[in-house]
């Protein structure tokens, strides 16, 4: 008979030697950089084009998502739909995103498709034609989707939390609204684009199992000076003008029956010496299913579905967010037992076992992570993007592994004092 | 090509392994034949509610989560209409924590009233945070219940309503557990940098020694063909109308689920898709619409469902839609066009391949559909679709008595 009650032995994850594997580095003829991992194991492609044109750049609001969107529906040579069809027609997905710093063109297809995808790739990176009639059909479905989310509680509470972290004129803190819709033009979107959308500012990141002959392919598509000006975009400083009042309640659904509490702080950004730190601390408190705060008020009191903290990934600043939607009635109760949770790690060191779980996880879920190229990619992205080498993740798993409890002590002491957080129920 | 091994231990349990030696990680999977159309219709919501209780504890072990994040592990779970599934990410070395874990809560499992009385308050949360906190959260219960009279589709996986969560009781928890989650109910996928061989050892080790049970045999009320239109209105809070279709289709195993598959990508997949293009980008009726099934393993629906753009009328909304439906009713679809889903589907299936978990997942899913080298011929079915069918299929499917509509209005 096996002894069910004794755990089998285990490999502590910390004992793992993390390798992140090396990408290869090309330019183009007109200097742009090409980042490359491969694998063999699949016939699947990922190939992502980066721009420096994400919100942080644009002078009037929502101009630089728009522009993002709107340069896949129509070129000068082809309607929206035709590029849609070319693409779908060899089952590629062709996606783009906007986000605070960069904004992206992303494509995913079978290898054996690659050479016939990028021409449809090239043409809405270097040939957008912003039609009239696309931006007012963008702006009206644009203006709907935000009727009907402005709705949710949760939509309400991200909203005005950022706002109140930022202050409303920060691209972190800024948000759309109907009258911004209506304000879009498609001038503007055209200057935007010429001025973020150059090779200059453009970065490539490739993986998956490529065509032998992709870099000249790369050259081909995208490697002349023919495409837009050849500066840089710079980043300008902005200024981050945070509410001074701290707490906030919101009636926006008088039936509602749940609310959304959020309890948030500034923290510093990637570059101090106290993020990684606190990406250990945070992990604890709320950042994964065994943690703190879910323990108490989940499986203890069943006050939510789920609560979390998270740690703003931002460059210019970082914020420590607490969110969650509990029952109405004890939305108040909730907020208390966080305030609870934040006393217990000031006042008492994190018993070694509890420490160790979290090392373990951390360290088995960074393992995970790294599963496969497109995987890789991802993490050499977020590092060259923030002008970061592979030192400082490995600078993070150190400190996953040796961080101690007296730091993690301090680490709350120093940043898990209520009055410092801003505290918001929306129900 | 998805290569694995399979073998059944002798109470029961099938067991299939894919080995992958280029990933660092071990994927553990059990998938139990169990899902939300097994409940008796006075306590609906019972399979999902008790796949929380799953982590509450087992007879041997107190605390799931603990030992697993101490081996560097991650876990969650799923309930549908059709199935229950578990799994367990988690560096291969460590890959005998997830089988000491997963044998001992399918051997029995702690039935603590404590986890009980908590997890009801856990999923009553869930419930409301998803079902009625959300504007048109309410329209998929009302959907069902509108297009099934007797087979249990005509309910959601979080329940009916709530009340019968909050009325659950300990016996039946422990009468559910011991009628589905047992060995010969269950398939267990092991899958990444793990040898058949080991994982022989182990399941022998760790499940072998598990009362078979008793295999459940399902017996459901059959749905009847649907002989007339069945409407619903409904007026509520929110902020724009809106238009719910939906229609009978297949069980996931007959040919004819493919043909209807294909059919809802060319009226909705992507942005060249037909409702897309003609609704929202020509004609401005809707600000979003989407043709989209349930992959149920029973007949499900197919749902065409869009958001209409303010000031539209919902019977003009309405007859657009009928008449994108009549064309591919009465054109037969352009040999690119059926070439264009067909590629999509390609794709998406490598795309699918290219996670560990998803393998893991769709290979005890595909044995659950009765082989798991079905996930192998999966595309062949596809390929084999013609033209021809999509337009039969189309016209038996889009028929007026197949049909449930839910006019959602804007109200206050």
């Amino acid at each position: 008979m096996i002894n069910r009650s004794q755990a089998p032995a285990i490999k502590d994850a910390v004992d793992f030697d993390i390798t992140l594997k090396p990408y290869e580095l090309f330019k183009l003829d007109n200097g742009i950089p090409v980042y490359v991992v491969r694998s063999e194991e699949q016939e699947t492609v990922q190939l992502e084009l980066v721009f420096p044109a994400g919100s942080w750049y644009e002078t009037e609001n929502l101009v630089a998502s728009a522009t993002n969107f709107l340069m896949k529906n129509g070129t000068s040579k082809h309607s929206a739909l035709q590029v849609n069809e070319m693409a779908e027609y060899f089952g590629a997905y062709l996606n783009r995103n906007c986000y605070h710093e960069n904004a992206t063109y992303t494509l995913h297809c079978l290898t054996k498709h690659t050479a016939e995808l990028l021409p449809i790739l090239q043409e809405v990176v270097l040939d957008p034609a912003f039609p009239e009639e696309e931006l007012a059909i963008f702006s009206q479905n644009m203006k709907q989707k935000l009727a009907v989310n402005l709705q949710k509680c949760e939509f309400v509470a991200n909203r005005h939390i950022d706002k109140y972290l930022f202050g409303e004129f920060h691209p972190y803190g800024r948000v759309s609204s109907m009258e911004a819709y209506d304000a879009l033009q498609t001038e503007s979107l055209r200057a935007f684009y010429q001025r973020h959308y150059n090779y200059a500012n453009c970065k490539i990141f490739i993986a998956g199992n490529l065509p032998e002959n992709i870099i000249p392919l790369l050259n081909q598509y995208f490697g002349s000076t023919l495409w837009n000006g050849e500066t840089s975009t710079i980043r300008p400083e902005l200024p981050i003008l945070p509410a001074e009042e701290k707490k906030f309640r919101i009636f926006n659904d008088e039936n509602g029956v749940q609310g959304a509490v959020r309890i948030a702080r500034p923290f510093p950004n990637r570059y101090h010496p106290d993020f990684p730190k606190m990406l250990v601390l945070n992990t604890i408190f709320g950042g994964y299913f065994g943690s703190r705060l879910m323990s108490n008020i989940r499986e203890e009191k069943g006050y939510t579905y789920g609560i979390h903290s998270q740690l703003y990934n931002f460059r210019q600043a970082s914020a420590i967010n607490i969110s969650t939607e509990a029952g109405r009635d004890v939305c108040e109760a909730t907020l208390t037992e966080v305030y609870k949770e934040m006393d217990r790690l000031q006042k008492e060191e994190i018993p070694e076992e509890e420490l160790s779980l979290v090392r373990n996880f951390m360290i088995g879920s960074i393992l995970g992570d790294l599963d496969g190229a497109f995987q890789v990619i991802q993490r050499w992205k977020n590092l060259i993007l923030n002008d970061l080498d592979e030192n400082y993740f490995h600078n993070n798993i150190k400190t996953i592994k040796t961080i101690t409890a007296a730091e993690l002590q301090q680490l709350a002491q120093q940043y898990y004092n209520r009055e410092d957080f801003y505290e918001l129920i929306v129900i | 090509m998805i290569h694995y091994n399979r073998f059944t231990l002798d109470n029961g349990l099938r067991v299939i392994v894919h080995e992958d030696p280029t990933t660092p990680m071990a994927v553990v999977n059990v998938m139990y034949d169990v899902g939300a159309r097994d409940e008796d219709p006075a306590q609906t919501g019972f399979a999902h509610l008790f796949e929380h209780l799953m982590f509450g504890g087992s007879v041997n072990i107190p605390e799931y989560d603990e030992p697993l994040q101490m081996a560097g592990g991650e876990n969650n779970a799923y309930t549908t209409n059709d199935l229950t599934n578990y799994y367990i990410e988690l560096p291969a070395e460590n890959l005998e924590t997830a089988f000491w874990l997963e044998s001992d809560r399918m051997l029995s499992l702690a039935f603590s009233e404590k986890s009980l009385e908590v997890q009801r308050k856990v999923v009553t949360e869930e419930f409301k945070e998803h079902y009625i906190n959300k504007p048109y959260g309410d329209v998929w219960h009302k959907m069902r219940e509108l297009a099934y009279s007797r087979h249990p589709y005509r309910w959601m996986t979080i329940g009916k309503e709530l009340s019968h969560i909050e009325h659950a009781k300990l016996d039946d928890v422990k009468s559910f557990f011991y009628r589905h989650y047992r060995p010969v109910n269950a398939i267990l996928v092991v899958a990444g940098k793990v040898t058949t061989e080991q994982v022989k050892v182990l399941a022998e080790k760790w499940f072998g020694d598990i009362a078979s049970g008793e295999r459940y045999v399902r017996n459901l009320p059959v749905e009847p063909p649907q002989q007339e239109a069945h409407k619903l209105e409904i007026k509520a809070k929110v902020p724009l109308d809106a238009l719910y279709k939906t229609y009978h289709i297949y069980p996931r195993k007959d040919q004819r689920y493919y043909t209807a598959d294909l059919l809802s990508d060319i009226l909705s997949g992507g942005g060249s898709s037909r409702l897309h293009q003609v609704l929202v980008k020509e004609k401005k009726l809707f600000s979003n619409i989407d043709c989209y099934h349930f992959g149920s393993l029973d007949a499900g629906l197919m749902a065409i469902d869009g958001k209409l753009v303010k000031g539209v009328k919902m019977k003009d909304a309405e007859k657009a839609i009928q008449e994108e439906l009549v064309k591919v009713q009465q054109q037969i679809i352009p040999e690119r066009e059926l070439q264009k889903v067909k590629n999509r589907v390609e794709s998406m299936l490598a795309f699918e391949d290219m996670g560990l978990l998803s393998r893991a997942n769709n290979l005890a899913f595909y044995e659950l559909l009765g082989d798991a080298s079905l996930m192998n011929t999966e595309f062949e079915n596809y390929e084999r679709v013609t033209a021809k069918e999509i337009q039969d299929e189309a016209q038996l499917i889009f028929s007026e008595k197949n049909s449930n509509t839910i006019h959602y209005y804007a109200g206050n």
